[in-house]
């Protein structure tokens, strides 16, 4: 285990690299890309380089609502993994009887939702 | 140099978080201020990082910066039909702003009248493993609701969404 101090330099290095790369990608796309007023494309949205297809503001099928939330609720969970992975060897069988429990009941969640055709794409 | 850089990190984010705040109810589009709201989620973050609430950060970036902004997003794209709906107007609220600056002023009085002890850092700071021993032990029923409070979230989404005739 290594000091918070050294774990802190480590995050700040990768704050650091981001923001770096961030600052060179967009003033080389700067640097690339075509100037001037008259440029057609110059207002265009980027598409990862494909032509932009209808408009750019869509509005959303409710049904996706769940998918958000889905993503949620096992973000949560996968959260919880973490401390639980951790505390698992001194613990044993109790947490993971814990566990099971907490899974099962977000996994009916997971289920009403299929049977209810929620997950259906459309 | 074990002083200052812990100081400085904490008056960056600190402002980066409060900044942050302030552009989000000063802009007005919907969609803007759901970014300075992510924007402030991360500062708030990195705070937890700066205190060494290292859990709380790991909840703080990968629920609510990861999940949380997701989802305000997905409710302002859900909600608003055209992109011109996104930005509002807003009058100046006097009233509003008159209530919020006595409750700030109270609780600055109240502040600087009863100066309560700053709390301390403690020396050596639990890690994720005690963190985990109490959340498994302690909390254990208080961790099993939250597992069906998001259940009763989830099927209240599938339940208002309709799911199959939608």
């Amino acid at each position: 285990m290594q000091s918070p101090a050294f774990d802190h330099l480590v995050v700040g290095a990768f704050l650091l690299f981001g923001v770096v790369f961030v600052a060179v990608t967009v003033f080389a796309s700067n640097l690339l890309s075509p100037k001037g007023k008259d440029e057609p494309n110059r207002l265009e949205p980027y598409e990862c380089g494909v032509e932009p297809v209808g408009p750019p503001w869509v509005q959303f099928r409710v049904g996706y609502y769940v998918y958000a939330l889905l993503f949620v609720v096992f973000d949560i969970e996968t959260v919880f993994l973490y401390p639980w992975a951790v505390s698992f060897n001194k613990m044993g069988l109790f947490v993971l009887t814990e566990m099971t429990i907490f899974i099962a009941i977000l996994a009916a969640g997971l289920a009403y939702a299929w049977k209810e055709g929620a997950l259906r794409w459309r | 140099m074990s002083e200052t850089l812990p100081v400085a990190a904490f008056w960056i984010l600190a402002l980066a978080s409060l900044g942050g705040a302030v552009a989000m109810m000063a802009t007005r589009n919907v969609v803007h201020a759901a970014f300075w709201l992510l924007e402030v989620m991360l500062a708030t973050a990195g705070i937890y990082l700066l205190l060494s609430a290292e859990f709380l950060a790991l909840v703080q970036v990968l629920v609510y910066a990861g999940a949380v902004a997701v989802l305000t997003l997905f409710t302002v794209m859900l909600t608003l039909r055209r992109r011109e709906d996104a930005v509002r107007e807003f009058p100046v609220a006097w009233g509003s702003m008159a209530i919020a600056s006595l409750f700030t002023g109270g609780i600055l009085l109240v502040l600087a009248r009863f100066r309560p002890a700053l709390a301390q850092v403690p020396e050596t700071i639990p890690g994720v493993e005690a963190f985990g021993e109490q959340m498994f032990t302690t909390w254990a029923l208080p961790f099993e609701l939250a597992s069906i409070v998001l259940l009763a979230a989830l099927v209240g989404a599938v339940w208002w969404t309709g799911g199959e005739d939608l």
